[in-house]
């Protein structure tokens, strides 16, 4: 019910759509530590997946396998069907830190890598995330939570089918941590891509995810659907009983 | 200032200033350029690193290099350019070194290719360390110059004061101290305006440069 409402939206609003993602056994060692073993997880075309877990749980290192900057010991990773063996032109990665590079204005930051006429698309996308008036700033000039958001018009500007998120509001205020949310909720939900989500809070897992994914040294230990009508209200007595049960499993696999 | 007024009138002062400028520029360009690519090559290559490194911390060492060069026009521009090798060839490989790996890595998941993440992302994140070793070397130039053309030379503010002093010309001598700092501090501001320039994205070095853009 929930899946065709947002389904409906995409159709409407003529959304570019997700790939499949398929982790099969995947497992991932450096040198004699193991820090993923036989992984699997089948993520479906524009499907929002949240990856949660102590931090050194390995949730980190799946997202750079997933994204082509590093590869498995054993396994394979596969978008649409195709073997992931080098960064593929669809995938867009959001870093914790913005790296914007500061040497560069806000909008050439957003066109980066874009070829041909990106001028427009760079400010479409900026204007996606309400920063269009900045264009012509330096990153320095931008509060923490503006840089994330320039980042995030980066990720998009090319369009992607998927797009990893790696903590990328970890280090953002509580308010600014809402704010962002909602945000990638609304262009996640317009342009239909496929997302995974590797974050340490819960709350933020709950309210974004369709599924959610506990990592639990390098295993999975725990999958939970949450099929709850979006926008999710914050401190909606259903979700919080579900992050309480993922919170108890957390803190008990870690005893 | 008699000295001054008498020796631009003869011209002769702006003869040995000349001399002086073109000696300092050739041996800043040779010596920068060499440090320059240098220091981009073993920043960016192991290879190259582990071959010319510490070959290059062995020239360092032996300062009696310039016997082999005499006395003669070619060792006042080799005294130079070794002198402002080091600076250049240091801060540049320095600079290309620390380039912080978070941007590279987001450089090649953003798709660019080598050559466009080594201009948009690894040469203006080095561009600071760089041009402090630009301003390093723009010191030494002068300081390399003035003992070089000193010690033998037949033209040159360093030859002009020289001869000066050995005719007691007090002035003269004074004139030339005073050209040198002169030259120096033009030097400097250069680079300070460069640094404006190129810099004007870093929050240390804005200056009034941001609101120029």
């Amino acid at each position: 019910m929930v899946q065709d409402c947002v389904e409906e939206l995409r159709r409407v609003s003529g959304a570019i759509g997700g790939v499949e993602v398929r982790v099969s056994h995947v497992a991932k060692r450096f040198g004699v530590h193991s820090v993923l073993a036989d992984v699997n997880l089948d993520i479906r075309p524009g499907e929002f997946v949240a990856i949660v877990g102590h931090s050194g749980c390995g949730k980190s290192t799946l997202l750079r396998l997933i994204s082509g900057l590093d590869f498995p010991s054993e396994g394979g990773i596969e978008v649409d069907g195709q073997p992931v063996n080098r960064q593929l032109p669809e995938t867009r990665i959001m870093f914790q830190d913005a790296r914007l590079l500061p040497w560069r204005r806000v909008l050439e930051n957003v066109g980066i890598g874009r070829r041909g006429e990106w001028k427009s698309a760079a400010i479409e996308a900026l204007e996606q995330v309400g920063l269009a008036a900045r264009a012509e700033d330096w990153p320095a000039v931008l509060s923490g939570g503006q840089r994330q958001r320039v980042a995030l018009a980066r990720a998009l500007v090319s369009r992607p089918k998927l797009l990893l998120l790696d903590e990328p509001l970890g280090a953002l205020d509580a308010l600014t941590r809402l704010d962002m949310q909602r945000l990638v909720e609304q262009v996640w939900i317009q342009q239909g891509f496929t997302a995974v989500l590797v974050t340490h809070d819960v709350g933020e897992a709950v309210t974004l995810a369709d599924r959610v994914v506990v990592l639990e040294r390098g295993r999975i230990a725990l999958v939970q659907r949450i099929s709850r009508v979006r926008p999710r209200p914050r401190g909606d007595a259903n979700l919080g009983e579900i992050e309480g049960e993922i919170l108890a499993r957390l803190l008990e696999g870690n005893r | 200032m008699a000295a001054a007024v008498r020796l631009s009138r003869s011209g002769e002062i702006f003869g040995h200033t000349g001399i002086s400028f073109a000696r300092a520029a050739a041996g800043f360009a040779l010596g920068g350029a060499t440090g320059f690519v240098f220091g981009l090559l073993n920043g960016l290559s192991h290879t190259a690193e582990r071959l010319f490194d510490s070959t290059f911390q062995m020239i360092r060492n032996v300062p009696h290099l310039i016997l082999w060069f005499g006395i003669d026009e070619q060792a006042k521009l080799f005294l130079v350019a070794l002198g402002v090798f080091f600076p250049i060839y240091l801060n540049t490989y320095h600079g290309t070194r620390t380039v912080d790996p978070g941007l590279i890595e987001m450089g090649r998941v953003y798709g660019l290719t080598q050559n466009e993440l080594f201009r948009h992302v690894i040469l203006p994140g080095a561009l600071p360390s760089i041009l402090v070793g630009v301003r390093y070397a723009l010191g030494i130039t002068w300081l390399t110059l003035i003992v070089a053309e000193t010690v033998s030379a037949s033209a040159g503010i360093g030859y002009m004061t020289m001869n000066a002093r050995e005719f007691l010309q007090t002035d003269v001598v004074v004139l030339g101290i005073l050209i040198y700092a002169l030259l120096g501090k033009l030097a400097d501001m250069t680079t300070v305006w460069l640094e404006r320039r190129w810099l004007s994205w870093h929050p240390a070095f804005a200056g009034r440069g941001v609101e120029a853009q």
